[in-house]
């Protein structure tokens, strides 16, 4: 989103992605996206992506893919592109590298057919393989939710999801859909440990009382080849690291965040931060913030840019933050922008 | 005559979502500002056409429609392979996956605009329109 507002703006972009396509998680998002209309709402993830890259490629923004950012330094870039290796020079460089899924370690969690629930999803997805065929589902937030939707659609079969809260984090729409499936959900449980001779074959899950505790007498040991772990995601900053940008703790955001401007400015000149790497958030979010990094950097290099558009964006994101869901990130956020304005005082 | 079928909107949470609220022809569905509102159904406005099931990322609207005289109809979004046939005996579960009894196909069909997702509607034993809320097939079983 950011690459095509700013080439939207008359300025020269190279998107650059590790993978042979770009578009990140939305490319194997196959379910219906929620948001409204100006975020897609009611289109399917992958659709969104192909959408985006072609509105990209139609703006002239130049599309390096299967190429890896490894180090950043003054706005020059290092790239490693399968032999090759070579540096580019920006003007200004927005890091959008996203999220990476939360390990989980028990006994047996080493064990092959213990996999991140967003690896499943890349198997089912994108290659079309199913991981397993008897599947326990650990966390019971969106992801944990959608995927386990998804392997059902694919044929797996889900024994269960297990939620150590109480409660589940993610909406009740999409547990809903796996309810009605059949599958069964146990909040304040958590797994134990995992058995097999070479992989997987069974799982042991426990209920656990007010500290986490597993409660002696609750476990049952299920069947199972597969262990998904949605577990959480964690923002991919290195990058942002590396370049010197000054970080916040904030669990609402997934941990270590950079500090940023409304614009998505980074404590670091010439260097803008949005999406999942900037908290973990959601697609809606993160195209929103996108925009607004865009939007931004452009001015900074001297396109004309009408404010209104900022506006607008800044205004459209603030409205996906509301409501119980998103009135936490509301909070850090604003924490993470107050800390980036006390760096930067008199702007 | 045959009975009235209307939309059951079941979305419990403020969540940041509308589509359902911009796809109605009729506009009877409203989330308006903020987009957490949660959606409300005008019934005097639905036509029952499905558009809004079909649009659902949250797959959480149903078509019900039942009167005494006759058995009841649901109708819920589907998106397994295969697709449901018509005339097939499938047994009708509840919200939690449960059994209610045998149901039978009486439609599997796309409103405009569905980009894949199935609408299936089944036909059950009379009061039981207001529980059903999907299926499972006997036959398909894994
Ligand atoms: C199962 C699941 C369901 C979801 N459902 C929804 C939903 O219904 N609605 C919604 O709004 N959101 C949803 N989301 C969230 C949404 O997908 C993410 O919030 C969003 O994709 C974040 O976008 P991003 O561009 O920040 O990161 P990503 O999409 O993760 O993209 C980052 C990209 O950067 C690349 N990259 C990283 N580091 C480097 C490097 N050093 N060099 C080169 N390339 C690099 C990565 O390979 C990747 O392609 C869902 C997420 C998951 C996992
Ligand atoms: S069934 Fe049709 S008319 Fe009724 S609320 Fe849904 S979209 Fe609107
Ligand atoms: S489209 Fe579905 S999930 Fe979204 S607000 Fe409407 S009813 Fe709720």
């Amino acid at each position: 989103m950011s690459a095509l507002t700013i080439a939207r703006s008359g300025a020269q972009v190279v998107l650059i992605d590790e993978n042979d396509q770009p578009g990140g998680q939305l490319c194997k998002q196959i379910h219906k996206f929620f948001g409204s209309k100006d975020h897609r709402a009611g289109v399917r993830g992958y659709r969104i992506a192909t959408e985006l890259l072609e509105d990209c490629a139609a703006a002239g923004v130049e599309i390096l893919t299967d190429t890896v950012v490894f180090s950043i330094q003054d706005c020059t870039l290092g790239l490693a592109h399968r032999d090759d290796c070579f540096y580019l020079k920006a003007q200004a460089i927005i890091l959008a590298t996203g999220a990476s899924e939360n390990p989980l370690a028990f006994p047996g969690s080493t064990l092959p057919g213990v996999m991140g629930a967003g690896a499943a999803q890349t198997f089912v997805n994108l290659h079309r393989v199913l991981p397993g065929r008897r599947v326990l589902m650990v966390g019971g937030g969106n992801v944990g939710l959608i995927v386990s939707y998804q392997l059902l659609q694919a044929g797996a079969q889900v024994v269960g999801v297990v939620e150590a809260l109480p409660r589940l984090s993610g909406y009740q729409v999409h547990a809903a859909k796996i309810k009605r499936a059949g599958v069964p959900i146990w909040t304040g449980h958590t797994v134990l440990e995992a058995n097999g001779d070479q992989e997987v074959q069974e799982v042991t899950v426990a209920a656990v009382d007010d500290h986490f505790q597993p409660l002696p007498g609750s476990e049952r040991t299920l069947a199972v080849d597969t262990i998904c772990l949605a577990v959480g995601l964690t923002p991919l900053a290195e990058l942002a690291w590396q370049a010197g940008c000054r970080f916040f703790y904030q669990s609402a955001l997934g941990g270590q965040v950079p500090l940023h401007s409304v614009n998505m400015e980074s404590t670091v000149p010439h260097i803008y931060v949005a999406g999942d790497m900037a908290g973990v958030e959601e697609a809606s979010t993160a195209l929103e913030e996108g925009t607004i990094a865009g939007l931004a950097a452009a001015t900074a290099m001297g396109c004309s840019v009408p404010q209104a558009e900022l506006e607008a964006a800044q205004e459209r994101l603030a409205s996906l933050r509301r409501g119980p869901f998103g009135d936490l990130r509301q909070r850090a956020k604003s924490e993470l922008i107050k800390r980036w304005t006390d760096c930067h005082p008199g702007e | 005559m045959s009975p009235r079928r209307i939309a059951v909107i079941e979305c419990p949470e403020e969540i940041p979502c509308n589509p359902c609220e911009t796809v109605c022809p009729q506009g009877a569905i409203q989330v308006g500002n903020p987009i957490t509102s949660r959606p409300r159904l005008d019934t005097r406005h639905c036509i029952g056409c499905g558009a809004c099931v079909a649009a659902c990322p949250g797959l959480a609207i149903f078509l019900v429609s039942s009167d005494n005289n006759g058995p009841d109809e649901v109708t819920f979004p589907y998106e397994f392979l295969p697709r449901p046939e018509p005339g097939e005996s499938v047994t009708a579960v509840n919200r939690d996956g449960e059994s209610l009894g045998p149901a039978w196909v009486k439609a599997c069909w796309q409103p405009q605009g569905a980009d894949g997702t199935y609408l299936v509607t089944i036909t059950l034993p009379v009061g039981l329109a207001t529980k059903a809320r999907g299926i499972r097939r006997p036959s398909h079983d894994r």
